[in-house]
């Protein structure tokens, strides 16, 4: 442990992005209380106060129908960071159990297993995604199934490929003598060596998924209005550049400081847990 | 040579595989709409027989391996069916509209191999030093936003802040260049318009490089990563000991191992910036496969979806035996048969 907090304090950015991910999910979490205007997450309408630019009123400015900007910002970080985690709630433990079977039974579960998995991984993500979404209504219930449905490959794959290493070791071995079932060696065996890279790359995917998400509703494929979302913020923005600025900048600008934050600490607890790739 | 040939018959070999499971996936995902496409596509004021008659000429009413089965048969003769959105063949299309999506790609990738690689090189230089720490937080940035994001800080801060490149489209509309291939740059070289080119190329700078630039961020990073590990190897010193001058052993010792690892990330971008066309394009008004991909999307188009999301992957595929290739010819223990991993 002590070596872990030496490794934090010796770089700045670490911290950095402890403190950026401390401040995302805060003001997600208390959004109620730090929202001015908690009640333009919704449909409110105020054309006196329309396309305002940043004010002391307004933070952040107003929208095209006179909704805080900072508000629904707020509330569109509470959305994201939910769906990043149900996201990965579901694609992890798919994609951990895929990837541990394929590597510790080998043969032709492994061949049936990983050449699906390449199946997924060979549609580029975003597109793949996109198919999905387009099938489906979009909302935000079936946008968190596209989503998934694209990024479990990513783990099987890494766990896969942990696994052909561990079943190689000696404690593994042991535990197979011993008669151990094949459901303990693989879960209670191998996968707790395997937690500290997965744990790594769900830190990292957070923001990724955000990332994703909001470039599915940006495409008018995710979250639909009124519920606040960054990506459509920009996409209704971007029509109005250069001169409403406030529209494109400030929600673009929200989704580069969660997923940098995300990244700052991925990047930290790598070198943490030794989890270099 | 033939050690390359083999290992790129095997490649390809799997990769056909895989192309084969794209199919299946993505018609088995265009299959499960919630909803009839006929009564989509047709509206709400189509009769019942204008719908079951769509359905018929769909083959929706055929059990599902059935109609996987005709796909397949009208693959084989190069067709994809016809679109519901446009009422053209879907080949045509995608002919259409991705040549400038791809221009768009290649021109991201120039940029990610010429800017990225070089950038890790001199941050392995200086490791530990100060640019060493930007290029490290400037990766870590480029792939913090999605392309979208990058897209309009760049247009802000260099179209509109700054007046230095165009705001939207290919080409300035006072040039005329004949469609002979579909890829305005080889229309512009085989017609002799070098004005016309140079327009195109000032158009395509801006989003080519809100494109490249979570890749160049990444292919920096793991150049840098793979040149510091280079040169504490052995062969290093032993080429230092023999007096080879430092930009030798730079270029020839350990730039030449470090590029393999780069290489394969860089197709692997490929794919993301597949996918991320879509965004640049929407922000840039590039006429590429952008807006048709969301507007079949919308409109649950199956046939444009399935053609769409085939030629994508085919193309990514493709992208990634071209690595493969190049990762053999690299290195020489594949080149000489004597690798089998």
């Amino acid at each position: 442990m002590n070596r872990a907090v030496q490794i934090i304090l010796s770089r700045p950015l670490s911290i950095a992005g402890a403190v950026l991910i401390a401040v995302v999910v805060l003001s997600a979490a208390m959004a109620d209380l730090l929202a001015p205007f908690p009640d333009h997450r919704g449909t409110v309408v105020d054309f006196s106060n329309f396309n305002q630019p940043p004010s002391r009123q307004n933070l952040m400015g107003t929208d095209l129908v006179g909704r805080d900007l900072f508000s629904r910002i707020l509330y569109a970080y509470r959305l994201s960071l939910i769906l990043g985690a149900v996201v990965l709630a579901l694609a992890v433990p798919v994609g951990v159990t895929v990837g541990l079977v394929a590597g510790y039974f080998g043969g032709w579960v492994r061949f049936v297993l990983m050449r699906t998995t390449d199946v997924f991984l060979s549609i580029p993500p975003l597109v793949l995604a996109m198919s999905i979404m387009g099938v489906l209504e979009p909302t935000l219930t079936n946008g968190m199934i596209a989503v998934t449905v694209m990024w479990w490959p990513w783990y099987s794959r890494l766990v896969h490929n942990l696994t052909l290493a561990e079943r190689e070791e000696g404690y593994v071995l042991a535990a197979e003598i011993i008669g151990a079932s094949r459901f303990h060696v693989m879960f209670r065996e191998i996968l707790p060596n395997c937690v500290p890279a997965i744990l790594t790359k769900m830190t990292l995917d957070l923001g990724f998924v955000i990332l994703i998400a909001s470039s599915l509703s940006f495409l008018g494929l995710g979250v639909q209005p009124p519920t606040p979302d960054l990506g459509s913020m920009v996409a209704e923005g971007a029509q109005y550049l250069p001169d409403s600025w406030w529209l494109t900048v400030f929600p673009g600008l929200a989704i580069l400081v969660a997923v940098f934050g995300f990244n700052l600490l991925g990047d930290a607890l790598r070198e943490i847990l030794g989890t270099e790739q | 040579m033939s050690a390359v040939l083999k290992l790129l018959a095997g490649r390809l070999a799997i990769s056909l595989l895989v192309l084969a499971g794209v199919s299946m996936l993505i018609f088995a995902i265009a299959r499960v709409i919630p909803g009839d496409p006929a009564r989509i596509a047709l509206g709400p004021n189509a009769t019942p027989e204008q719908v079951e008659k769509l359905r018929q000429e769909l083959r929706l009413d055929q059990p599902i391996w059935l109609q996987y089965g005709h796909f397949l048969s009208d693959l084989s003769r190069g067709e994809l069916g016809t679109s519901l959105y446009t009422n053209r063949p879907v080949t045509r299309d995608i002919a259409q509209f991705l040549p400038a999506t791809l221009e768009l790609i290649l021109a991201a990738g120039i940029l990610m191999i010429c800017i990225g690689l070089p950038l890790g090189i001199v941050a392995a230089k200086n490791e530990g030093g100060f640019i060493d720490n930007l290029v490290r937080v400037v990766s870590l940035l480029g792939v913090s936003a999605p392309s979208f994001v990058w897209a309009v800080i760049l247009m802000i801060l260099f179209a509109f802040f700054l007046p230095l490149f165009p705001i939207a489209g290919r080409i300035g509309t006072q040039f005329d260049v004949p469609q002979i291939t579909g890829f305005l740059f080889v229309d512009c070289l085989l017609t002799g318009k070098l004005d016309a080119l140079a327009d195109a190329l000032w158009h395509v700078a801006l989003p080519a490089f809100a494109l490249a630039l979570s890749g160049i961020g990444q292919a920096a990073r793991l150049t840098r990563a793979n040149m510091v590990e280079t040169y504490r190897r052995p062969h290093i010193e032993m080429a230092r000991s023999y007096g080879f001058p430092e930009w030798r052993i730079a270029r020839k010792y350990a730039f030449r191992p470090s590029l393999i690892p780069s290489l394969t990330i860089i197709g692997l971008d490929f794919a993301a910036m597949l996918g991320n066309a879509f965004l640049v394009e929407a922000i840039f008004a590039w006429p590429g496969l952008s807006r048709y991909g969301v507007a079949v999307i919308l409109r649950k188009d199956l046939n444009a979806i399935v053609g769409t999301v085939l030629i994508i992957s085919a193309a990514f595929l493709v992208a990634n035996l071209i690595v493969d290739l190049l990762i053999a010819l690299i290195n020489p223990r594949i080149r000489h048969g004597r690798d089998r991993s």
